[in-house]
């Protein structure tokens, strides 16, 4: 009982070293919520309002009917060309990412039955946005040749051939949204974890309060319950305001349980609060924390799964990244927002990130007692 | 600037920083250490060529037709097909993540492709990350048409041949190695940490420490107390930044098209911007502390998320597009992947410089309103 007298105390004081500077009670606050709204918009692999230029030498018809199937929502035309010249300097300039060249003969070859050809050209600048955009053109040609082998059929009375009939499940349009802003709920508890824990000792330290704190009659083990209760606090609070937005303002799906997705991401606070603290009680100065923090975060957010997946790095890497504890948390938000998955689905990626939340605990508790000496 | 600048004041207080900076270790970590490792770390680890996509093959009457599109899908580079009897299994294989996709030809397949009724091939993708989900759908769609051209040339059934082919050339990276615009990236986003990292806390420490204090009592003015900041901070961010650069071009072979010209100016005009912003938040904040805080949160997630090395600014939203402007390392990104992928594109270099110029006058002036040198 008196264990648990002392370990509130100790949350108190350091809740309240937290939230009573108001700069800081602003920072973490504040910035949450701005970055959902923001990087919701702004995080995900749609292509909008793709600037394109049409260099048009065919004559007939067919090729301004293909050009009417470039919906105005995700490609834009900028221009039209008037020689070949003018490709190389629309491309380079960033006016067009794509030019959509039709030969002289577009239109006979298709009336005449041989096969057309429609040159592309796309900036490869960025490599991902070359690859999507080359991926909705392709959609765009094989509709339209569908089509016209419908046409064709009235006139000949032919089949109907081969098709590939494609479903996605769980996110049915593709919609990259729907793996991005869940992802952010994960991103952003990361960040206000680390925040709160990895300067937390080293400004103890600076100050020299945490001494004090040592010589005092607490055992590390309250020591560590007083440092981490508040930010697994903090760090819930803040999960469940930007679940709140996700779920309301994007409409994303929650499908599965609320209960599975809390369980994911307390374990994942947890080991986060552990790595913090870790890093927190090696630093000597504030300034050595903030670099641990980056030297844990930057990683841990690109080699995550967050935007590129894991399954495309290097062998090596990807051992790597099961010491990262956000990339469990990602497949537990994601799959409790869009497959409603459960336990049964889900355990292999609790039981790591728990493994690594206590092990970075006790160290972090035998690192405060190390330190003393 | 507030008062005359004395060379002598300015080089001590360059000195002092620079024994300060040789006397913590972490200084010299962020400069070369961490861009170093991180460099390293992402230019292998990030990636969004999918190769070795695991995808289910059902096919539930073996033909020899079945048999040739399957063939074709063990002959993508892309794909790892894996064979499953039933598509029961292959739906709880894609639930429990094992497979990315499956592709399902029923038993009618060959007997119907052959008497001329529709056939059709059934993909079912795990859409979960879409992005992936549209890449593996064109590598499918690759390794069909494939086995349909040589299906048509074959049986000479040339009614099922499509009219319009398209032909693609990708400019600047023609293997599409997505690694080729990602590093370039990487390095305004490493870049962007070490600056604003380096001088996050040291106006700062200043005043936790008190010896801010002892400086206002010297004659040294505002101004020489800041340029006794930025100099060794720039000098320290700029050697890191040739480190990266030289990293980024020998081990990762990305091609670099521009001139060497070009990258220093552009650089040095972004470390300053980085530093700038590191010394307001140092002199906003007041605490080392707040200002540790106030760090992590605006220069990773920003750099990594709106500077349009990774998502493409062109399609965000126009207000998100707009607030990206403000973020110096979008400039920096669409300077580097210019100057390495394509050459010294001068509208593109212009604008972008333009804008860092623009930040950087706008930095300087908060840092000037902000900065006191008298006690609070």
């Amino acid at each position: 009982m008196e264990i648990l007298f002392r370990i509130i105390a100790l949350t108190r004081k350091e809740l309240i070293t937290l939230l009573v500077n108001k700069k800081s009670r602003l920072v973490l606050i504040l910035p949450p919520i701005a970055q959902i709204m923001v990087f919701g918009y702004a995080a995900n692999f749609e292509l909008n309002q793709v600037p394109v230029a049409v260099y048009n030498q065919d004559r007939g018809s067919y090729s301004r009917e293909l050009l009417a199937h470039f919906d105005s929502g995700t490609f834009r035309l900028v221009r039209n060309l008037t020689s070949s010249e003018e490709i190389a300097p629309v491309i380079e300039n960033k006016q067009a990412l794509i030019v959509v060249q039709f030969g002289p003969d577009f239109s006979s070859d298709i009336l005449s039955g041989r096969e057309a050809t429609l040159q592309l050209i796309v900036d490869g600048r960025n490599s991902n946005v070359a690859l999507i955009a080359l991926n909705y053109v392709q959609q765009i040609v094989s509709g339209f040749n569908r089509e016209l082998a419908i046409q064709h059929r009235r006139i000949n009375g032919g089949d109907q051939g081969t098709v590939l009939v494609v479903r996605s499940w769980f996110n049915e349009m593709l919609d990259s949204h729907w793996f991005i802003i869940p992802g952010i709920v994960a991103l952003l508890t990361i960040v206000i974890t680390l925040e709160v824990t990895a300067l937390s000792v080293a400004k103890e330290r600076e100050a020299g309060t945490f001494d004090q704190l040592l010589v005092s009659p607490y055992s590390p083990f309250e020591i560590l319950a007083g440092k981490s209760i508040p930010a697994i606090l903090i760090g819930l609070i803040e999960a469940t305001l930007v679940i709140l937005i996700v779920v309301f303002w994007f409409n994303i799906p929650l499908r599965g349980s609320i209960f599975t997705l809390y369980a994911g991401l307390f374990i994942f606070i947890l080991s986060a609060v552990g790595i913090g603290l870790m890093i927190s009680s090696i630093s000597v100065t504030q300034q050595q924390g903030l670099m641990g923090a980056f030297f844990f975060l930057v990683p841990a957010v690109i080699l995550s799964g967050f935007a590129t997946p894991i399954s495309n790095m290097p062998e090596l890497v990807q051992d790597l990244t099961l010491l990262n504890p956000m990339r469990y948390v990602l497949v537990i938000v994601r799959g409790v927002f869009l497959k409603g998955a459960g336990f049964d689905l889900l355990w292999s990626q609790f039981v790591p990130m728990l493994a690594i939340g206590i092990v970075t605990l006790v160290m972090a508790a035998l690192l405060f007692r190390k330190r003393m000496g | 600037m507030a008062g005359r600048i004395s060379l002598r004041r300015l080089s001590g207080l360059i000195r002092k920083e620079t024994l300060q900076i040789i006397r913590d270790p972490s200084s010299i970590g962020i400069a070369f250490v961490l861009p170093v490792c991180l460099l390293v770390l992402f230019g292998y680890g990030v990636s969004l060529d999918a190769e070795h996509v695991p995808i289910g093959i059902v096919v539930e009457t073996p033909s020899a037709t079945a048999q040739d599109l399957v063939s074709s899908f063990y002959q993508s580079e892309f794909i790892d097909p894996v064979p499953y009897h039933s598509m029961k299994q292959a739906e709880d294989a894609i639930m429990h993540r094992e497979i990315s996709g499956a592709v399902w030809l029923r038993s009618g397949f060959a007997s119907d492709l052959l008497s001329g009724r529709q056939a059709p091939v059934g993909v079912i993708l795990d859409g979960v990350d879409a992005n992936t989900a549209r890449i593996v759908d064109g590598y499918i769609m690759g390794s069909w048409y494939a086995w349909l051209s040589r299906y048509v040339r074959e049986k000479r059934a040339g009614y099922l041949r499509p009219a319009v082919e398209l032909r693609h050339r990708i400019w600047f990276n023609p293997a599409v190695r997505s690694r080729n615009f990602l590093v370039p990236g990487l390095v305004a986003v490493i870049m962007t940490l070490t600056g604003g990292m380096l001088t996050a806390l040291v106006v700062a420490r200043e005043w936790e420490r008190g010896t801010m204090e002892a400086l206002i009592s010297t004659p040294v003015t505002k101004g020489e107390i800041l340029l006794g900041k930025i100099v060794p901070y720039f000098v320290l961010g700029m050697a890191g930044m040739v480190l990266t650069v030289f990293l980024a071009i020998v081990v990762f072979q990305v091609p670099f098209r521009g001139s060497f010209f070009t990258l220093a100016v552009s650089s040095a005009l972004f470390m300053l911007t980085s530093i700038f912003m590191g010394l307001i938040i140092s002199i906003g904040a007041g605490s080392q502390f707040v200002a540790g805080q106030v760090a992590i949160v605006v220069t990773f997630l920003p750099a990594f998320i709106l500077s349009g090395f990774i998502f493409d600014i062109g399609s965000m939203p126009p207000p998100v597009q707009a607030i990206t402007h403000i973020i110096p390392a979008r400039h920096f990104v669409s300077i580097l992947q210019s100057i390495f992928l394509a050459g010294d594109v001068w509208p593109v270099i212009f604008r972008s410089w333009l804008w860092l110029m623009g930040l950087n006058l706008i930095f300087f002036l908060i840092i000037m309103r902000k900065f006191h040198k008298r006690l609070l």
